[in-house]
């Protein structure tokens, strides 16, 4: 199976095995199971609705799992508090980006460093922040609240970077941004990914664009995996080209 | 009648209104973090009296060598630590359990729990109002053309300015208060960046609930007469002030006390000139309260609660 090729015999970062999860009397998840080998970028696809914010959602323990399990560098992490998925390495870009509209953009980067003790590395990680998105830099004192979407999503990437997470997980970075900007966004995780190794998982509507520059994909319908495979070959994919890429 | 007298009043004033400032904190504190209010916390008030009538009685023996001033600042501390861990004790046992069923229900609880602290004080201390020993010898400065200070007014009025700024450094200069900041602005993403809520909401409560703690002193140094039911007024003025500064918001809490001591004093002196009873002092408050609430219900120093995204 490709799958094997790809993630080799390594054991993966991130692995999730028959997530459940339930919004009151409705479940959001019917048993996700996926794996993140460790530098690879890996994308979530599907459509509104079908549980890619819930996935990662429960990954970073802002919602309860029913059953099953969640696996981080080899230890059960399932239902633990957010807090502390976040302190063993794990940074979540949210939906909507949350970033603190009312603390400057330097505060923000603050923030995101919050669980670090080796503050003295901060100007050398800024920079390296600030290369990527040389926007923030012009903007450091400025509220965050007053950029633009665009700006507000590097800056979300840039905060969470701060904490020099081992995974990355970003939840649809495309959302809400002028169209020239999604490339460009989209470059810089690429950029991000092979500069610092970190593994990351991405969750996009925008299906095109997610398989262009990931490793692997998985397709989630209605609450469970019903495609996996290599992005260059799920974007051959007939099924996955009618439903998510546009093509007739 | 004339305006004799300002400078006096205004010392007065000053006086009453950094005790409301040291209550409003706790209120404005606990709303920024959990948006709900503490109807329990002038209760906690209640309990720095009695905790100072208490360490009082207890440690005068221990003390008796000490100057007057050292001994008055280590009862007042021992009565901040007990109601700082009286209110991290209410957080645990009554909010936290119900911090996902809403904020109404916690307002309800937190009205349960003032009522349970104030009828449990009179079980324990008794209904009849006690003598609060001076703790510090009095003095009065001035008098005559110039306003007449009392030790007591300088002292408590030193001490709440230390307070304040020992809160400001801790708010912003610490890692808990970016924590406790940035939990107030997202929850959420708090969370996504490390911080630990439940730690972050029981040093709030702590923080607050010593500052009540040492209210509770002053208020029975200027009035010795401290009974079960003494945290109602000043609890429900002191959440005015917090909502004249802006609730939620820190230096406006500080200033709405601040400025409703003034203008509660200023009201009793100067009745007659005005043309309203002295009597009349409570309701200042409340006046206040509907008329911040009609014309600025952000508050003075608050920003306008923007709907997040």
């Amino acid at each position: 199976m490709s799958s094997k090729l790809i993630l080799g015999r390594r054991v993966p970062v991130l692995e999730l095995n028959d997530i459940r999860v339930n919004y009151g009397a409705i479940a959001a998840l019917h048993g996700v199971t996926l794996r993140v080998p460790k530098g690879k970028i890996v994308t979530l696809i599907g459509a509104n609705g079908a549980g890619k914010s819930t996935t990662l959602r429960a990954v970073s323990g802002l919602v309860n799992v029913r059953s099953g399990s969640i696996i981080f560098g080899g230890a059960p992490i399932t239902n633990l508090p957010p807090h502390h998925i976040a302190a063993l390495g794990i940074a979540h870009v949210p939906e909507g980006r949350m970033i603190f509209s009312n603390l400057t953009v330097m505060e923000n980067l603050r923030m995101g460093a919050y669980l670090r003790k080796d503050k003295g590395n901060f100007p050398g990680d800024m920079d390296y922040i600030f290369s990527l998105f040389p926007r923030l830099g012009e903007r450091l004192r400025q509220s965050a609240g007053t950029l633009s979407g665009g700006e507000q999503q590097m800056l979300a990437i840039g905060r969470a970077l701060m904490s020099k997470p081992k995974c990355l997980i970003l939840d649809e970075p495309s959302l809400g941004i002028a169209p020239i900007l999604v490339q460009a966004i989209f470059e810089k995780i690429v950029e991000i990914n092979r500069t610092t190794g970190v593994t990351t998982l991405l969750v996009e509507q925008n299906a095109s664009i997610a398989l262009e520059i990931s490793h692997y994909g998985y397709v989630l319908e209605t609450g469970k995996i019903t495609l996996q495979n290599e992005s260059t070959a799920l974007l051959k994919n007939s099924e996955v080209r009618t439903a998510y890429l546009g093509a007739e | 009648m004339s305006w004799e007298n300002l400078g006096q009043q205004l010392v007065n004033g000053l006086s009453l209104g950094s005790i409301y400032a040291l209550i409003a904190l706790g209120y404005t504190m606990v709303y920024g973090i959990l948006r709900f209010i503490n109807f329990a916390h002038g209760d906690v008030f209640m309990i720095g009296a009695f905790a100072g009538l208490y360490f009082h009685r207890w440690l005068s023996p221990f003390l008796a060598g000490l100057p007057n001033l050292l001994s008055a600042l280590i009862i007042l501390f021992c009565s901040m630590a007990v109601c700082s861990l009286l209110g991290v004790i209410i957080e645990k046992c009554a909010y936290k359990p119900l911090r996902k069923k809403g904020r109404l229900i916690m307002l309800i609880t937190a009205i349960g729990v003032s009522l349970f602290l104030a009828y449990t004080a009179q079980l324990a201390f008794g209904a009849t109002p006690r003598g609060f020993p001076p703790l510090i010898d009095v003095h009065t400065f001035g008098g005559g053309s110039t306003p007449a200070v009392t030790s007591v007014q300088i002292i408590v009025l030193g001490v709440t300015v230390a307070l304040l700024l020992g809160l400001r450094f801790i708010v912003m200069n610490t890692r808990t208060g970016l924590a406790m900041h940035a939990l107030s602005l997202n929850p959420t993403a708090a969370a996504l960046m490390g911080v630990n809520a439940d730690s972050a909401i029981s040093f709030t409560f702590a923080l607050g609930s010593a500052m009540a703690g040492a209210a509770g002193v002053f208020y029975a140094l200027f009035y010795p007469a401290i009974d079960p039911f003494m945290g109602l007024t000043p609890g429900i003025k002191a959440f005015v002030a917090a909502v004249l500064g802006g609730i939620g918001n820190i230096p406006g809490a500080a200033l709405g006390g601040v400025l409703l001591g003034v203008i509660e004093t200023f009201v009793v002196a100067y009745s007659p000139n005005i043309g309203v009873s002295s009597g009349y002092r409570d309701a200042v408050a409340f006046v206040i309260l509907i008329l911040i609430l009609l014309f600025k219900p952000s508050g003075l120093l608050g920003k306008p609660e923007n709907e997040k995204v």
